[in-house]
């Protein structure tokens, strides 16, 4: 783990442990939003950021572990049930959106997932018997844990230094959520750090090399597909249950597109990309649009221009900066030292020449 | 006499009427460094790729430790003791150069499920600091191998061929766009990497190149191919003293 990964990792566990109990109900979910979209991206940021595979479906894996969780607690069925629902028809689903991926690469493959995106948006549109079509699916109940409810209390209190600071009413839900990201964190960071990593890098640098090296292609893209997938279904299912209403928009293929947005943005292949990516394509935005709505009709566009800035100067991502500043010192350390040592061979060139006369 | 690590016999391919090879046969002993040459468009490419997995021949067969690997893929050749360097730089550019190494061999041991459970370096790491030593890159080991000159690179390339201890080697033009003077190095690199393995087994090479000084340089014995044929087999020595190959390498 690099020193950069260290200390942002601080920071980070230092805002999302202390910073929410001190916000409104509305910055608590905001702050829950934007765990969630990390999760999801996360899942992402493995499937296009190390394994190189060009998803542009992920947002309909995050509606399909959101209704499957939202359709089975309405029928009365516990939220912890309806997870490991969520998590396995990700997973099924992820692997055979795989497929296309061992047949098509790049833009192609971009396209093919495309699709897979629109079908399932259109499932969630027209198919009312099942996901309510446009009106969606409301009253999502929030689940309880170790038979404490998380749907949260209004009037709460803390005190702190003898202050009185009101509690949010969505907070006991935000720190499950946490919980929840810091798992599929450290699970994510097991799994790409053991070779498992590797061979996902190995697979997005150069498949016909890795194939030569006894690296089974089909098998790691089809898996970096599924493991995504769930990761986009996790996060789907939490998005469920704290918005407590769901309609098919935030699952179509814009979403998807935005998603893959905030992995481009952060750093693809960066660890920590996600969370900042979704942190720009997410938190900033909701916030400005809070305490500055005039502003917020600026920000799109904004993001836009950024982004299309950014694909020119900085096209790894926000996180790949630090590595840029440090190639940069590196190659003028380089040239320091060519200069050097041509002018030294130009002092002894001159000295040897002054001997030959 | 010990059985061949690689038989090839009777191998055909053509692409429509164009008969690129014809009926091939020759024997690979093991610990043996066998070159292939010929001029353009004498079926060497071929030969090699259908011997990589890359295609399918029309007819013959391919054995390796005397089992048909004929019908094999890329991936199941090199779960077979096949390792092979490519022509073009074939490096995986974002990873560090150790872990090029590393992920070169990693996946020979265990399963799928093991391996996500194993350290990070597979236990490997020995043993690719020691061959990165051998190839002396080590000051470059922890730099992303893209950012490499071509030459390193190249050295890379050649070093991940060997990390997983292969029975058989194939290298294929090892000196293409390498600087002159590194193409030396790169030839008492490879004859040491076959007289002293880094491991305890040693390993035949097949090379395919146009560089004639490092092949007579390196090669044991050498097959001489023209028009899909076989023109000779023989030692350098043998082959340089050829009349037919001089007619029909060089035109002379």
């Amino acid at each position: 783990m690099s020193k950069r990964n260290i200390f942002l990792g601080v920071i980070f566990a230092a805002m999302v442990l202390c910073l929410p109990p001190f916000l409104k109900n509305y910055g608590v979910y905001m702050f829950s939003t934007w765990l969630i979209y990390v999760i999801a991206t996360m899942g992402l940021n493995l499937t296009v950021g190390y394994a190189g595979q060009k998803s542009l479906g992920h947002a309909a894996f995050f509606g399909i572990g959101a209704y499957t969780v939202a359709i089975m607690m309405k029928a009365g069925i516990s939220w912890w049930l309806g997870l490991p629902t969520a998590v396995v028809l990700c997973f099924v689903l992820g692997l055979v959106l795989g497929f296309p991926a061992l047949r098509v690469q790049t833009i192609y493959l971009a396209f093919a997932t495309l699709g897979f995106n629109t079908a399932v948006f259109l499932v969630m549109r027209n198919e009312e018997w099942l996901t309510g079509g446009t009106f969606g699916l409301n009253g999502i109940p929030r689940p309880a844990i170790f038979g404490f409810d998380l749907k949260g209390q209004a009037g709460s209190v803390m005190h702190l230094f003898g202050v009185e600071f009101p509690l949010a009413k969505d907070l006991a839900f935000y720190y499950f959520v946490l919980a929840a990201t810091a798992i599929a964190t450290a699970l994510l960071w097991g799994l790409l750090r053991s070779p498992w990593g590797k061979a996902f890098q190995a697979l997005r640098d150069n498949p016909i090399r890795a194939e030569s090296l006894g690296i089974d292609t089909r098998n790691y893209t089809l898996l970096s597909f599924a493991i995504g997938a769930v990761y986009a279904g996790v996060a789907g299912a939490l998005f469920a249950s704290l918005v407590d209403f769901i309609e098919p928009a935030p699952f179509a293929v814009g979403a998807s597109i935005m998603m893959y947005l905030m992995v481009v943005v952060g750093g693809a292949g960066y660890f920590l990309g996600p969370l900042v990516g979704a942190l720009i394509g997410m938190l900033i935005p909701e916030w400005i649009r809070d305490v500055a709505p005039s502003l917020a009709n600026w920000y799109l566009p904004i993001f836009g221009a950024t982004v299309v800035v950014m694909m020119v100067w900085l096209p790894d991502g926000l996180m790949s900066i630090p590595d840029r500043i440090r190639a940069k010192r590196d190659s003028r350390l380089a040239s320091a030292k060519r200069a050097e040592a041509t002018s030294e061979i130009a002092a002894i060139a001159a000295q040897s020449e002054g001997v030959a006369q | 006499m010990s059985a061949p690590i690689l038989k090839v016999d009777g191998l055909k391919k053509a692409y429509g009427a164009i008969q690129a090879v014809g009926g091939v046969s020759f024997e690979v002993m093991p610990g043996e460094i066998f070159g292939v040459i010929g001029p353009n468009g004498s079926g060497k490419t071929t030969l090699f790729n259908s011997m990589l997995g890359q295609i399918q021949p029309d007819e013959g067969s391919i054995e390796l430790n005397g089992r048909d690997v004929s019908k094999c893929g890329p991936l199941e050749l090199s779960r077979r003791g096949v390792g092979r360097t490519f022509q073009t730089l074939q490096v995986f550019s974002k990873m560090t150069v150790r872990d090029n190494l590393i992920v070169a061999a990693q996946e020979h041991q265990g399963t799928m499920l093991s391996r996500m459970f194993a350290p990070s370096d597979s236990g490997l790491g020995d043993k690719a600091d020691a061959l990165i030593k051998r190839f002396r890159i080590e000051h470059v080991a922890q730099l992303k191998a893209g950012t490499l000159s071509y030459g390193q690179q190249k050295l890379v390339d050649i070093a991940m061929a060997f990390m997983s201890e292969p029975d058989l080697v194939l290298l294929d033009e090892p000196c293409a766009g390498v600087n002159p003077s590194l193409v030396g190095g790169i030839s008492a690199l490879l004859k040491d990497l076959n007289q002293n393995p880094h491991h305890g087994k040693k390993s035949s090479f097949v090379v395919i190149e146009h560089n004639m000084d490092f092949v007579m340089d390196l090669c044991h014995r050498i097959m001489v191919m023209v028009e899909g044929q076989v023109l000779a087999v023989g030692t350098p020595a043998e082959i340089r003293g050829n009349k037919a190959v001089l007619e029909a390498y060089l035109g002379a």
